[in-house]
């Protein structure tokens, strides 16, 4: 029984390594363990692929050379390829990286539940069962490929990040998934022999299921403005978790179940955490549109009267002040400024003016984006605080220096009946003095002007986030 | 339905209880890290690659498991060393020894 013997081994080492997947991601909940627990992970992923191919070669029957060949190059490529994005990647590009991983996991399920059908569609092995498990990760694997890849193209900039409406948009979505929910009783009825249709059918209905997958992901992400992108990239890693389990019961397998039902039901509740902080539910996210047509209509308050100021008094403001709080927000992230803030904030110590930094939970272009880039810029860990930790010291800071973040420090969220009403604030109009730096009267992403703006206490700094911040610096070692 | 497949819905339904408890009180700074890292796991799908790879036995078959052993392991590889470097950058040490010495040569320039 050599045989039953290496496939006990193989599968104790699969639920070895699905083990790690659950303590490794039990250890990512804390920041001090959090690099360990992925390394663990990654050791539980090589265990799973290392035995997995140690099985394929000793079982009976052996490997092909076409089958070994498959595995070895195809692994090369895409390892090679995934390795090399990895380590050359700028941390600002992340999201769109993360999105991009996830769209090829989830075609990679697809492939596998699609390759499964064609192997057993008028076979003897088909059975309503598979085609339940095929179909589903199928659509789903299709709906996550396409829709990551549209949400990594808007935040790499290739698709205009707003809200693209296309007229019946939404029409066409309905009618996706009714074609998609057709395909899906055709196949499971026609496998249960409850409708006689014939293999030929059978596999252009399944074409059909992977065409309306595909399209849907594209008209379900298209509608969704960029800053929402993060929410939805969350969202899509939880479907691909799925469409790995449910190709995980086409082919029988222990390990793509248990690791596909994990990151799908981790992946959900992280969906969940991530829209609470911006004070939005999945439902509304999903429906797209923000900052269009209705949320616009509360309240445009018309031109602001603000107080601009320049770079050489803002500068003496900050060199003379004892503390200064530093809000960082998604302008920061694009003008890729971080490496500025800091150099700004090490002149400002010299002076012995106290730096810290405030950060919203949803700063950045994901959350805790803000934490990676400034990390990455060398900002000492202990500056950074976090919104409940800092918000009772804005009214003992003398300067507050916004630097291109607008909704997560409008007091307006304050009041009920706005865009922004009951999402977490930075308290930055409580500091005796506050300086933004902002490229132009610009709305944020709630469509809706930022009463702070208008604040007596408030100096407008026009410029680009970087540019702004250089110029500051340079000012400051003047005086 | 067959036992086998009984007990790989037990074994899915507490995967996701397990998927529920595992997260629940993470710091917000986390929340990418956390991310990527469970995008890393779904890479698992590279384990079904190889098993179809394995009983491929025509051009269609090949191809696709192909494409789905490069996508898997762009998945699975990309996706581990993109979340270690994200995590690396949580832990720098040095940062509190080299900021003093910028502060003291901009201190400089500035005297």
């Amino acid at each position: 029984m050599p045989q039953e013997w290496i496939y006990t081994v193989v599968f104790l080492a699969w639920l070895a390594g699905a083990a790690a997947f659950v303590i490794g991601l039990h250890q990512m909940n804390s920041p001090a363990t959090a690099r360990d627990g992925n390394r663990l992970s990654a050791g539980g992923m090589t265990i799973a692929v290392a035995t997995t191919l140690l099985y394929l070669i000793t079982r009976e029957g052996g490997l092909s050379g076409i089958g070994l060949a498959i595995i070895v190059v195809g692994f090369a490529i895409g390892g090679g390829l995934g390795l090399y994005m990895a380590r050359t990647v700028k941390m600002t590009a992340m999201p769109q990286l993360v999105s991009l991983f996830n769209a090829v996991g989830g075609g990679a399920a697809a492939l596998v539940a699609i390759d499964d059908y064609l192997k057993v569609v008028g076979t003897a092995e088909e059975s309503t069962v598979t085609a339940l498990f095929v179909v589903l990760g199928v659509v789903i694997g299709c709906v996550t490929f396409s829709g990551s890849l549209i949400a990594s193209g808007k935040l790499q900039g290739l698709i205009a990040g707003k809200p693209i409406m296309v007229p019946g948009g939404r029409l066409v979505t309905a009618a996706l998934a009714l074609a998609a929910v057709a395909g899906f009783l055709g196949l499971v009825l026609g496998a249960a022999g409850a409708i006689g249709i014939g293999v030929a059918v059978k596999q252009l209905v399944l074409f059909a299921i992977i065409a309306a997958g595909l399209l849907f992901g594209v008209t379900m992400v298209l509608p969704i403005g960029g800053a929402d992108m993060p929410v939805v990239i969350s969202l899509l890693n939880s479907f691909t978790g799925t469409a790995a389990a449910m190709a995980g019961f086409v082919i029988s397998n222990p390990v793509l179940i248990i690791a596909g039902a994990l990151v799908g039901a981790s992946g959900g509740i992280l969906t969940k955490l991530m829209a609470d902080a911006m004070n939005r539910s999945i439902v509304n996210i999903v429906a797209g549109g923000f900052g269009g047509a209705e949320g616009t209509m509360g309240t445009v308050t018309g031109a602001t009267q603000v107080r601009e100021v320049g770079v050489d008094d803002a500068a003496i403001q900050l060199a003379y002040a004892s503390s200064v709080i530093i809000v960082p927000g998604y302008g920061l992230a694009v003008a890729q400024a971080q490496h500025a803030v800091r150099e700004l904030a090490e002149v400002l110590e010299a002076r012995g003016v106290d730096v810290k930094y405030a950060i919203h939970p949803v700063a950045g272009r994901m959350p805790g984006h803000m934490n990676v880039l400034l990390a990455e810029a060398n900002v000492p860990y202990p500056q950074l605080r976090e919104m409940e930790d800092i918000n009772p010291e804005f009214e003992r800071c003398d300067v507050a220096l916004v630097i291109g973040a607008n909704d997560v420090t409008n007091p307006a969220a304050r009041r009920p009946g706005t865009p922004v009403s009951g999402m977490p604030i930075l308290d930055v109009d409580k500091a005796k003095s506050i300086v933004v730096i902002k490229r132009s009267m610009g709305r944020g992403y709630a469509g809706i002007d930022n009463e702070l703006y208008g604040n007596p206490k408030t100096g407008m700094l026009f410029a680009d986030a970087k540019e702004g911040l250089t110029a500051l610096t340079a000012a400051v070692k003047q005086i | 339905m067959s036992p086998e497949l009984l007990a790989s819905l037990a074994i899915f339904a507490l995967a996701i209880l397990v998927g529920f408890e595992v997260i629940s009180k993470v710091p917000a700074t986390l929340h990418t890290p956390l991310m990527s890292g469970a995008n890393s796991i779904h890479g698992i799908v590279l384990v079904g690659g190889m098993l179809i790879a394995a009983t491929a036995d025509g051009p269609l078959s090949y191809l696709l498991a192909f494409v789905a052993m490069v996508f898997g392991a762009a998945n699975v590889v990309g996706g581990y060393v993109v979340t270690d470097r994200m995590l690396q950058m949580f832990k720098k040490k040095p940062a509190a020894a080299k900021a003093p010495s910028d502060g003291a040569s901009s201190a400089a320039d500035a005297a």
